[in-house]
């Protein structure tokens, strides 16, 4: 067989082993759905017992760096769906800028998100390291800070997994693209679309409760 | 031999650590699982001979509590969830659908390493000096009061949810892609609709355990309040999120079981599972109501009366589908050429004991009863009957039954008898007295107890012993033949799967060319009306 050094053994076709990857990573995405869906479901339990809590705790947060990193996120997003899109030997040196230029719109997100993070230290809103806040909402609020800091590290440890496989990506797209790494692409952008997606949630979630009533 | 098998293809270290052979990866599971069976054993065989009196005269109640959460962590998350799946799981399915290996053969390598990390990490919990919480890591004993390796056990059972998940996945894009030319969904053998049921709740459920068991560490570590009451935290969030993961994983731990029972019961009949449309769809089901009764295991939690209304209303529904099973197992033998066959004994034990078990489930599943069981030895009893009356039981019945397969050796048709014999008298004598110690109110996780108890006691500690030689037996036998047994045909039990249609042992990618379904599964009264020939 000519061919058995392009698809393992257990494959019928080429065709055939990007059908089954492409199954694989969705039920992949199935799996990570239900490990945000565990915090966010422990968000709305309390945001439910403590709305005002919620409130005060999500009007300490930095709107700003987070509608940034809203806007980068998508806009890397975007630069994945557009490399996946052209993909092909011909056009590897666009697919590689386009990686690359998304791989470091991920990062320009995690450097926000430090800033954010340092911010957050400085104003003592650090549950268990340096968490100082008196009054009746202090529960609440710090119920609200705990799960932002477990979702939001949780999220950025998927972005920087996201980072590393788009540089890989791209480290092959600007050698010797092979149709072969169009699924890894498609994979690997159905990941940073999931991650994406679960921002979009997050940034509702932790950002807007309670800025209409200040 | 000059034909190559999987077993003889290489036969250096390396080619074991670092190979991608379902089968071999199967070996691998294997061997680990019975390292971990008998350390979780262990913990157990101290406890009930720590409860042979009912004075506390061979460890003090603080140990006592470590050997329970050991046998507990152990047997739950490294024995019974990987149990079937991973091994049996592992080795039949790519044979069983005419795969030459499974949809990601390094995944599944990885998900065995990763298995191991967790394992690891786990014993060095252990050995530690352990910890005292219980398998369920209850807030806020485990977040704040514990004085013991919480954090580095639920490390170990996090990681190791990760290789069930990758399992669970493999599993289903292996079954969902990989079929043979003409194995269409009805035509596959319920073993694989069982698996395919089992993976589904692998890759949803665990999840949300891992998440579970991080804002459980997170809370310890950095004495935030996450559950914690004080600070307006809710204790029974964490058991809602635990049990949402634990529930259906109740269902990982005996759908598999159920799976091999199908193959088991129909090969020693010689005739077709009654009813197959019912049964595959019966474990789909399982799945799915099991995801919607977790609420049962907390009717005395404080929960509204409403939630544990639905819960135990839910927990009845669940029951339905298990029953068809049962009964179509049964109308599965009426008429049916019976072979007393070790597995057989196996899947007749597993009947037998599901049966009981299951039953016991509704009767917990009942508000008004389940306040005076909860706690009690009557619960531990139920859930044993299902775990290890079933489960167990199961995975011994597949074990001899695919094991000339596995080995492409003979095993002693007598002493697997006897040993199948012994598990069935020696676990009834085990656990049969604890719903009685339950229904007459001893409480689980005591080291003491009244004197009144102690008869049922005696009793338990004695089918225990029954029950270790057992579990030995097979240990040996097996063993015995997998180095000198005598040669097993392709087909011993005459069965008609496709795993049976390639060598023993199968060659490095199973089959020689690809094979081609057209008929049913279990066609056992067609072409293969012959007898098995092992006995």
């Amino acid at each position: 067989m000519p061919e058995s050094s392009a698809f393992a053994p257990q494959y019928a076709s080429i065709r055939h082993r990007d059908y089954t990857a492409e199954l694989g990573i969705w039920v992949f995405i199935a799996t990570e759905v239900l490990l945000f869906g565990g915090l966010i479901l422990a968000y709305f339990v309390y945001r439910h017992a403590f709305p005002p809590g919620f409130a005060a705790g999500s009007r300490h947060t930095e709107i700003v760096i987070g509608t940034a990193n809203t806007a980068v996120l998508l806009t890397s997003s975007f630069l994945v769906a557009w490399a996946v899109e052209i993909f092909s030997p011909a056009t590897a040196k666009i697919v590689t800028w386009l990686l690359i230029g998304a791989a470091c719109l991920g990062l320009v997100f995690i450097v926000l998100k430090g800033i954010e993070y340092s911010k957050e230290y400085d104003e003592h809103l650090v549950p268990g390291i340096d968490f100082q806040l008196a009054g009746p909402k202090a529960n609440g609020v710090q119920l609200f800070f705990v799960l932002y800091f477990v979702t939001t590290a949780i999220h950025a440890l998927h972005m920087l997994i996201g980072i590393c496989l788009l540089l890989t990506l791209a480290a092959i797209c600007r050698k010797a693209p092979t149709t072969r790494h169009h699924t890894a692409l498609h994979s690997a952008a159905l990941y940073w679309h999931f991650v994406d997606v679960v921002w979009i949630f997050l940034f509702a979630l932790i950002y807007l409760p309670g800025r209409s009533t200040s | 031999m000059s034909e190559k098998t999987y077993l003889t293809t290489d036969f250096t270290l390396r080619s074991w650590f670092l190979t991608t052979d379902h089968k071999r990866i199967a070996i691998l599971y294997f061997a680990s699982l019975i390292f971990f069976f008998f350390i979780g054993g262990a913990a157990a065989a101290a406890i009930r001979i720590e409860l042979a009196t009912p004075q506390a005269d061979l460890v003090s109640s603080d140990v006592y509590n470590r050997l329970f959460t050991m046998h507990g962590i152990i047997m739950v998350w490294f024995f019974l969830i990987p149990s079937i799946p991973n091994t049996l799981g592992n080795f039949i399915v790519p044979l069983m659908i005419g795969a030459r290996d499974l949809a990601f053969p390094r995944l599944n390598l990885m998900s065995w390493y990763i298995f191991m990390l967790g394992g690891c990490t786990t014993l060095f919990a252990i050995f530690a000096g352990g910890v005292d919480t219980g398998w369920t890591f209850y807030t806020p004993f485990s977040t704040l009061y514990s004085n013991s390796y919480v954090i580095v056990a639920a490390a170990g059972v996090f990681i190791a949810g990760f290789s069930s998940i990758l399992t669970g996945l493999n599993f289903i894009v292996t079954i969902h892609r990989l079929r043979a030319p003409g194995l269409t969904w009805y035509r596959l053998p319920l073993f694989l609709w069982s698996l395919y049921a089992t993976s589904v709740i692998l890759v949803l459920a665990t999840p949300v355990l891992a998440i579970t068991l991080l804002l459980m560490a997170t809370e310890r570590f950095f004495g935030v309040g996450i559950f914690d009451p004080r600070i307006g935290g809710d204790p029974l969030l964490f058991q809602h999120l635990f049990w949402f993961y634990s529930h259906p994983a109740v269902y990982i731990m005996i759908l598999p079981g159920m799976g091999v029972i199908n193959e088991l019961i129909s090969c020693f009949s010689r005739k077709e599972v009654f009813g197959y449309k019912f049964v595959a769809w019966c474990s789909l089901a399982i799945a799915a109501v099991g995801f919607l009764v977790w609420g049962h295991h907390m009717f005395v939690s404080g929960q509204s009366l409403i939630a544990s209304l639905v819960f135990s209303f839910m927990s009845f529904i669940v029951a339905v589908p298990s029953a068809i099973k049962v009964f179509n197992w049964t109308a599965t033998l009426h008429k049916g050429s019976i072979h007393f066959d070790a597995p057989m004994l196996y899947a007749l034990a597993f009947i037998g004991l599901f049966t009981i078990g299951g039953l016991t489930g509704l009767f917990l599943a009942c508000l008004a009863f389940d306040v005076h069981a909860t706690d009690t030895y009557f619960v531990v009893a139920h859930f044993h009957y299902i775990m290890v009356g079933g489960m167990v039981t199961a995975y011994f019945g597949g074990l001899h039954y695919w094991w000339p397969k596995i080995t492409g050796r003979l095993y002693s048709e007598y002493w697997a008898r006897t040993a199948a014999i012994l598990i069935f008298f020696g676990f009834n004598l085990t656990f049969f007295p604890q719903f009685i110690l339950g229904a007459e109110g001893m409480p689980r996780r005591y080291h003491v107890y009244p004197p009144v108890f102690q008869v049922w006691n005696v009793l338990s500690s004695g089918g225990a012993a029954i029950l270790a030689v057992a579990y030995l037996m097979p240990l040996f036998y097996l063993g015995y033949s997998a180095f000198f047994g005598k040669r097993a045909p392709a087909n011993p039990w005459n069965a008609p799967g496709l795993e049976w249609q390639t060598s023993s042992p199968p060659p490095e990618f199973n089959f020689e060319t690809q094979p081609v379904v057209t008929r049913e599964p279990y066609q056992y009264n067609e072409r293969f009306d012959a007898e098995p020939q092992n006995a």
